[in-house]
């Protein structure tokens, strides 16, 4: 949640875009984050990202449907309110296999998709920067942090040079706040110029 | 380093007209972006009218009571169940391609899951209404639901076949719910980035949640669908096997078949896939995407639709044979007298039936008619009433004669409120599609462009040696000769 200053490259093409990214790093350029229209396999790991744990989550949450299923359905039909069937047993566990197996379901993806828009900070009226708009339609759009010791054009040389176009410096918020993408921006209060 | 992966030879390209990837956001958003066609007009008007009549017709059950309908003694379930199951088998298809082929890692998936998907909610809606409004008493239909409450507290019957519907299908529907959007969040940012009007910027920029494109959040997302299409496998099973299950734990002659769950859910994804061939044929037409949802799409559905129908075939057969086979009386009554003899009430729809689902895909034995647009397009329709029929067939002629033939039921058709209700559905589907393909990418852009360096036909070329090589070439040069 900060405005910080970025150096941004397009990239055109992924066969430019990993070699780029493996020199940028090696430069010691801290890549805040690289945005694509389309999921690249390979280039988290290229970013140095590790595995997302969503999974285990998703594991968790359907545990957690099987275990409310069994212990709900077996406290209503064994235990508060017996009801016999036919004769048969009242907890009767081969019949409660379907809804066990459909909560079971249900909680693990809606809990991992709740899970997903957390992680990602995804809602609805929430408001980001994202540096160049067509990196949601054709092109990768790298994003490179400037520190103090960065020299702007030193770097923007340097993006130039691994295949980067239309390199910019911009200043952009880290975080998301929230706004209608029909509006002007305001972050916390501040104005930052549309991209 | 080659990003291109092996891909077969045998199968045509993907994504023709040799595009790049910003023409493949214009190709697909331009049907949203431009103004809707005087066809679109003409189709969504006849839809909304069709959705009202089935609000009147609704209306009617409602106030005057289920009487409305012409049920009767012996046939309690008539056309409301034959129309719940059959929108229910269609509402397969969607998370089968989207769920099933992801993990197959099915690359030709990418052109139609999402318009399968949203066909899937919208079935899965209609398909919903059916059970809901039979209920009669409607306003009390949330009894359905386990919750403390003052009748005792009476709790729902969790050992019953109609309970567990009540959960496969509230489930099947959230899941393919979050499936389908969470799909749709890229491409609606996309959407969002490209709007020129206000109301755009403000619609799309609402709905995509303020996505970015991050590489973090891919990695996130393609985490997500997969463990989501791991989970949506078994359930697009479980649903069907479920709603076969309606039947199947009933001991009525006809019905009491262990056969039918995996002969319910064959028959789901193939009329399911006919479904799509039906929407996606007049789809790919009226917008343009031709070249997206190529000959090479529907020749592989068609595939699918051969083999479902094939396996639906056999489990005629197979309940046919075991029918007379288990030397139970009532049973091979229900299926001799009832269905096999043409001469009986209802001997007409079993023929039909098998007509419609098992001869006549046949001919998708010859590749020459799975890549004929019309043939194509005249057999989906054709399955889908087969499907029809066979849901009939199951549920009118397994019950419109009971134990005692004094009570032996008059012919049952339906009032003109059951068919009111019927094309109310198809009117609350249509609307939806059309909505569906006015406002949203009825194509998955980023999926398209995902596999474009894979599967586009300008790219299919660049591929190395190995892997542009067909497999006589392989054998040719590989093979050791003696």
């Amino acid at each position: 949640m900060a405005i910080k200053k970025f150096i941004t490259g397009n990239f055109y093409d992924e066969a430019v875009l990993f070699p780029a990214v493996k020199k940028v790093r090696r430069a010691g350029y801290k890549i805040q984050d690289v945005y694509t229209p389309f999921p690249i396999h390979g280039l988290d790991k290229e970013l140095g990202m590790k595995d997302t744990d969503l999974h285990i989550a998703g594991f968790i949450y359907g545990i957690t449907g099987t275990t409310v299923a069994i212990s709900f359905i077996g406290w209503m039909l064994a235990i508060d309110w017996q009801i016999n069937f036919g004769g048969k047993p009242f907890f009767s566990l081969p019949a409660w296999i379907p809804i066990m197996f459909e909560l079971t379901v249900l909680f693990s993806a809606v809990g991992m998709t709740l899970t997903f828009c957390w992680l990602c900070q995804l809602a609805p009226f929430v408001k980001k920067d994202h540096f160049n708009p067509r990196s949601t339609d054709d092109t990768f759009v790298m994003a490179v942090e400037c520190t103090d010791k960065t020299n702007e054009a030193e770097a923007i040389a340097f993006l130039e040079n691994a295949g980067a176009k239309d390199v910019q410096v911009q200043e952009r918020e880290t975080g998301w706040w929230f706004g209608r993408y029909d509006r002007e921006s305001v972050v916390f209060g501040k104005k930052v110029a549309a991209v | 380093m080659s990003l291109n992966r092996y891909e077969s030879q045998v199968r045509g390209p993907l994504v023709e007209g040799g595009k790049d990837y910003h023409q493949i956001t214009e190709d697909i958003c331009r049907p949203v972006e431009d103004k809707p066609s005087k066809l679109w007009w003409i189709g969504f008007i006849i839809s909304v009218c069709l959705l009202i009549f089935g609000v009147v017709s609704i209306y009617m059950d409602v106030t005057y009571g289920i009487g409305q309908w012409n049920l009767n003694k012996t046939i309690g379930w008539g056309w409301d169940i034959t129309n719940f199951v059959w929108w229910v088998g269609i509402g397969h298809a969607g998370t089968l391609i989207s769920a099933i082929l992801l993990l197959f890692r099915q690359g030709w998936r990418t052109g139609v899951n999402r318009a399968a998907e949203a066909m899937t909610i919208f079935a899965v809606m209609c398909a919903g209404q059916f059970p809901i409004w039979h209920m009669g008493r409607v306003w009390n239909a949330f009894f359905v639901m386990p919750y403390p409450n003052t009748r005792g507290p009476l709790w729902v019957n969790f050992n019953s076949p109609l309970l567990w519907d009540v959960f496969a299908i509230s489930t099947y529907f959230t899941v393919s719910l979050l499936f389908w959007y969470s799909g749709l969040l890229p491409d609606l940012a996309s959407l969002r980035d490209r709007a020129k009007l206000k109301w755009r910027k403000f619609f799309y920029g609402v709905a995509s949640f303020g996505w970015t494109g991050s590489t973090k959040h891919w990695q996130r997302h393609e985490a997500l669908s997969l463990v989501l299409a791991g989970l949506a496998t078994p359930l697009v099973l479980s649903v069907h096997t479920i709603v076969s299950f309606d039947f199947a734990t009933s001991v009525i002659p006809g019905w009491h078949t262990t056969i039918f769950p995996p002969y319910f859910v064959a028959g789901a994804v193939f009329s399911g896939f006919a479904m799509v061939q039906t929407l996606l044929l007049v789809t790919r037409k009226v917008l343009g995407l031709e070249e997206y949802i190529t000959i090479e799409h529907i020749d592989v559905m068609n595939k699918v639709i051969v083999l479902t129908g094939s396996i639906v075939g056999i489990a005629y057969l197979t309940e046919l044979f075991i029918a007379w086979y288990s030397h139970v009386e009532f049973e091979w009554f229900a299926f001799k007298e009832n269905r096999v003899n043409l001469s009986s009430p209802y001997g007409w729809a079993y023929y039909l039936m098998m007509g419609c689902n098992v001869l006549s895909p046949q001919i998708f034995w010859f590749r020459k008619m799975r890549r004929n647009l019309l043939v194509t397009f005249f057999m989906s329709i054709l399955v889908n009433v087969g499907m029809w029929f066979e849901r009939f067939v199951i549920i009118v002629t397994s019950i419109y004669r009971d134990y005692i033939p004094s009570s032996w039921s008059t012919y049952y058709s339906p009032s003109i409120w059951e068919i009111g209700f019927y094309l109310g559905t198809f009117g609350l589907f249509f609307t939806c599609y059309f909505l569906f393909s006015k406002f949203f990418p009825v194509i998955a852009m980023a999926e398209i462009k995902h596999i474009l360096k894979r599967s586009g036909d300008t790219f299919k070329d660049n591929m190395t040696k190995d892997e542009n090589e067909t497999l006589d070439e392989f054998e040719h040069e590989n093979a050791h000769h003696h």
